[in-house]
């Protein structure tokens, strides 16, 4: 009497059986699924192309559940309760549940089979197939579906056109304002817009436009809209909407009330839902009807936050309202609308193009009184710290409201996977887990700051103890305040504190002991377990001279000589018994270490400056120099950089560094926190049109600020977000000395600047630390034997022997 | 059992006991294989493979010395997977160990056996 037959098998079939069985269902369910595949996140489908493979995409097996794959419904015949499938299989039911998706609209245009669609892998190895012979496509839609795939076809190397029908880009999440924005940042992309204009034809090699343009390309897809598949309940008389969908009521019950329908197929409240939250919503309104409950769907909040094309895109609310407080930066690409009510008192909702801050802060408010003034909302963007009324929905993707984390909180819950795990809050796109953050902060949930099993204190803390106990040794710290013999974590983290707060050499007595194999041997271990060197070049300024010794060292060495981003030259391929031989010859032509190995200060990039260049104002080279001079050695939290430029074209990418100085025609103006690598940030403008002589006293005061404060490997961006009153409050304390530890700060950089060392130098002149530079201890002589190399484009290249090989010849 | 037809086993002396930093490793080269040694804090000296097995590189020996609990481990210094000293198991994955060796401190020399 209890046996549910799902057809489809997509996310909200995979939601509605497992709330089922979580619910303790004890009847039987079969899904039938029209893929070859078990249901998967369509959500991210996209990186199916590039970096993930099906086992991420996967939803969790449905233990107990009958599945059936490659198995499409084809009938239903509802007086016997029998569904039948493409193949003959009839399989009765008490319980049907139709969710059966929808599929991707084709425009009737002449040669649209030609085309492709993207909504299943399959669509997608169709795709990727295509590609791999053509060099241009064109993707037809430019809503969230159809950026989506454009930016599948840029990802398969395809140069990419979008054909949007209305006048801008996502019409249904951004205004013209912002559909400029967004157009700007997708053309700077590479990508081509043509937005009002449709297809008249498809042919064989090329697209012909409704004004007439045609472009040559070979693959089109199709994105511009779904249409539900609704053809299973019309051919069995269920009632339908005008326009598709199957008409449900609030409970998700078609007219044959043994019936439910759930997801793209529905038409619920005279609305189909494509997004994936309202889905999940109605798949588990479905189950608790089908356990006897009373939940209803009425309706959903539609509001979108999404990266697209590295562009982070939200809407939330209304999209219009009495009133509305716009912030636009062309330059930027930053766009955030807000609407408000006619007496500025409520917030309606929100448009977001290139800063998506205000829709995590802001979206909660909707319908409620704002928190503060629109233009502090906007221009603070996520920096404001807003107390969340317990209503406020903070996953809408699981319609999860603040109460529901509060009470898991005060259940015990203490970090955000638990969160997760009890409420399903940030499990589909994660976009609200830093408000889950700030939510376990404000209760006052300690997360544990522990540098690892060893010290249950932080980085900060045990800078402190080390700097007032006045502590020389890791064996002495660890013995006070911790517990075991240290590990991988806290050894270079303890060694990185004594270097900062007492310089000396970083492979005196026990400190050797605890450096990584990097700052150990003064190069960069490479992955044959060669090292790499990188003679300093201050200011990216060198000598023919000194240039000849570099290339005579490298020659001489067999090195692989490559110029890195920095402005340096970094020399490859280096033993470690080869090492104190390359050091004596650099360091006999006037060459220091370059700390490329070191959590410490790296590289000061500078442009040629005003010395040279017609269009610089400063200086540049000079002042690059003297920072790179000055702050040279300094051990840090995790490795810093900087560059200067000598005029406001900003050709050092100065604003790309942790302190980054950019000329001015009255002095210098002087950036923080920014930096490239895996999430790239822009360096925030902390004072401008300075001397040089406050410019060193401020960066001196950041750097050891951030040094004294920081977690480990803390970069100062991630450092400089962290502050609690972020900028302000580091200005108010470096530049204003609000906490009055300036005097301290200027003290310890004094301090690091008189007794700086070369420690390559040293190193070369104390023959005790020379004798660790062996490959073998035993034979001093003997280069590793494993150490093999090849050559590519007349150079060295590592040899490495397969991994197979290796766990073969282990097993022997 | 097979224990009788093992050859005896053979000390190998490498270098000097004093060499050996406390908590820091060193490699030897014997009998053509590349051994890992290490002295830990309380003067004990353990002898591992120097093969990095998740990356083919030859250089456990330059990994940080520490504990994990009670066992004492070197972290490799490519990708920071731990081994245990004593034992030669990768304690991050356990499908994955190292060989380890006897050594004896004999005379002020550390030796090998193989």
């Amino acid at each position: 009497m209890n046996r549910v037959v799902v057809a489809g098998y997509g996310p909200a079939a995979h939601r509605l059986v497992e709330t089922l069985l979580s619910r303790g269902f004890d009847g039987s369910v079969t899904i039938f699924g029209e893929e070859s595949l078990p249901a998967y996140d369509r959500v991210a489908l996209t990186s199916y192309l590039t970096d993930t493979d099906f086992a991420d995409l996967r939803l969790p097996d449905l233990p107990g559940v009958v599945t059936r794959l490659s198995a499409r419904v084809t009938g239903i015949d509802r007086a016997a309760k029998v569904v039948t499938t493409a193949e003959g299989h009839a399989e009765p039911y008490d319980t049907l549940v139709l969710a059966t998706g929808s599929a991707p609209f084709v425009p009737p245009v002449p040669g649209a089979s030609h085309a492709f669609v993207y909504r299943t892998i399959d669509d997608l190895e169709l795709i990727r197939a295509a590609a791999s012979h053509a060099t241009r496509g064109v993707v037809v839609g430019g809503g969230l579906l159809g950026l989506e795939a454009a930016d599948a076809l840029r990802g398969l190397g395809l140069e990419t056109h979008i054909v949007e029908l209305s006048p801008w880009l996502m019409p249904r999440q951004v205004d013209e304002g912002g559909g400029a924005v967004l157009k700007g940042h997708i053309s700077r992309l590479g990508l081509s817009v043509h937005a009002g204009v449709s297809l008249a034809s498809i042919e064989p090699d090329r697209v012909v436009l409704s004004d007439g343009r045609t472009i040559d390309a070979s693959v089109v897809v199709f994105s511009a809209g779904i249409k539900p598949r609704d053809e299973l309940a019309r051919d069995c008389g269920l009632e339908v909407g005008e326009r598709g969908g199957v008409a449900v009521d609030e409970g998700m019950r078609t007219s044959d009330p043994s019936i439910y329908a759930v997801g793209e197929c529905a038409l619920v409240g005279g609305m189909v839902y494509g997004l994936v939250g309202p889905c999940f919503t109605q798949a588990e309104v479905a189950a608790d009807r089908m356990l006897g409950g009373a939940s209803r769907f009425d309706g959903a909040d539609l509001s979108t936050k999404l990266k697209l094309l590295g562009v982070e895109v939200a809407q939330f609310g209304a999209m219009e309202g009495a009133l509305d407080v716009t912030y636009m930066d062309p330059v930027g690409g930053v766009y955030k609308r807000l609407f408000v009510s006619d007496d500025a008192q409520t917030l309606l909702g929100g448009i977001c193009v290139g800063d998506a801050g205000p829709y995590t802060t802001l979206k909660p408010f909707v319908g409620k009184p704002l928190p503060a003034a629109p233009s502090d909302l906007l221009f603070t963007g996520s920096a404001v710290s807003l107390d969340l009324p317990d209503d406020a929905q903070v996953c809408s993707c699981n319609n999860v409201t603040a109460g529901h984390l509060r009470t898991a909180i005060c259940d015990g819950v203490t970090d955000v996977p638990g969160l997760k795990a009890c409420t399903r809050a940030g499990t589909t796109c994660g976009s609200c887990v830093p408000l889950m953050k700030q939510l376990l902060e404000k209760s006052g949930v300690e997360l544990s700051k522990a540098l690892c099993e060893h010290f249950d204190h932080s980085r900060a803390e045990l800078f402190d103890i080390v700097r007032v106990r006045e502590i020389t040794t890791f064996s002495e710290l660890i013995g006070l305040y911790g517990r075991g013999r240290g590990c991988d974590i806290c050894k270079p983290a303890v060694a990185s504190i004594l270097a900062s707060l007492h310089n000396g050499h970083v492979l005196d007595g026990e400190r050797a002991a605890l450096q990584d194999t990097n700052d150990h041997f003064l190069a960069n271990i490479q992955k044959n377990g060669t090292y790499s060197v990188v003679p300093r070049i201050p200011g990216g300024e060198i000598t023919p001279e000194k240039l000849i010794v570099v290339g005579e060292v490298a020659r001489d060495f067999g090195l692989y000589t490559k110029i890195t981003g920095g402005q340096r030259i970094d020399l490859f391929g280096a033993r470690v018994e080869q090492l104190p031989q390359i050091w004596k010859r650099l360091v006999d032509a006037g060459f220091e270490s370059g700390h490329a190995y070191g959590k410490a200060l790296r590289t000061v990039k500078s442009c040629v400056g005003s010395t040279w260049c017609r269009y610089g104002v400063q200086d540049s080279v000079g002042l690059a120099i003297a920072l790179e001079l000055r702050y040279r050695g300094l051990r840090s939290p995790h490795k810093l950089k900087s560059a200067v430029s000598g005029c406001a074209r900003e050709c050092a990418e100065a604003r790309s560094k942790d302190f980054g100085i950019i000329a001015t025609e009255k002095g210098w103006n002087l950036y923080v926190g920014g930096n490239g690598g895996f999430k790239p940030r822009h360096a925030d403008l902390l004072i401008s049109d300075v001397s040089t002589e406050e410019l060193i006293t401020v960066i001196d005061r950041f750097l050891m600020f951030y040094i004294r404060t920081a977690d480990r490997l803390q970069r100062t961006a991630a450092w400089v977000e962290s502050l609690e009153g972020g900028l302000d409050y580091l200005r108010a304390v470096i530049v204003d000395d609000s906490l009055g530890i300036c005097d301290s700060l200027d003290a310890q950089m004094e301090r690091h600047v008189a007794t700086y060392v070369d420690e390559w130098r040293t190193t070369i002149e104390d023959p005790d630390k020379l004798s660790r530079f062996v490959s073998f201890v035993n034979a001093p002589g003997t280069p590793d034997p494993s150490i093999v190399f090849e050559t590519e484009r007349d150079q060295i290249k590592p040899v490495l022997i397969p991994l197979e090989r290796l766990s073969s010849s282990l097993a022997t | 059992m097979t224990v009788a037809e093992l050859p005896t086993r053979v000390w190998v002396p490498v270098c000097a006991y004093a060499v050996l930093l406390p908590e820091r490793g060193v490699c030897a080269l014997v009998d053509g294989r590349q051994v890992a040694l290490f002295r830990t804090h309380n003067g004990h000296v353990h002898a591992i493979g120097n093969l990095d097995p998740f990356t083919g590189a030859h250089v456990l020996s330059r990994g940080i010395v520490g504990s994990r609990g009670e066992e004492p481990t070197v972290a490799s210094p490519m990708h920071k997977q731990v081994f245990s000293l004593v034992t030669g198991q990768c304690l991050d994955d356990p499908s994955v160990a190292v060989p380890t060796y006897p050594t004896r401190v004999n005379d002020g020399r550390v030796e090998v056996g193989l």
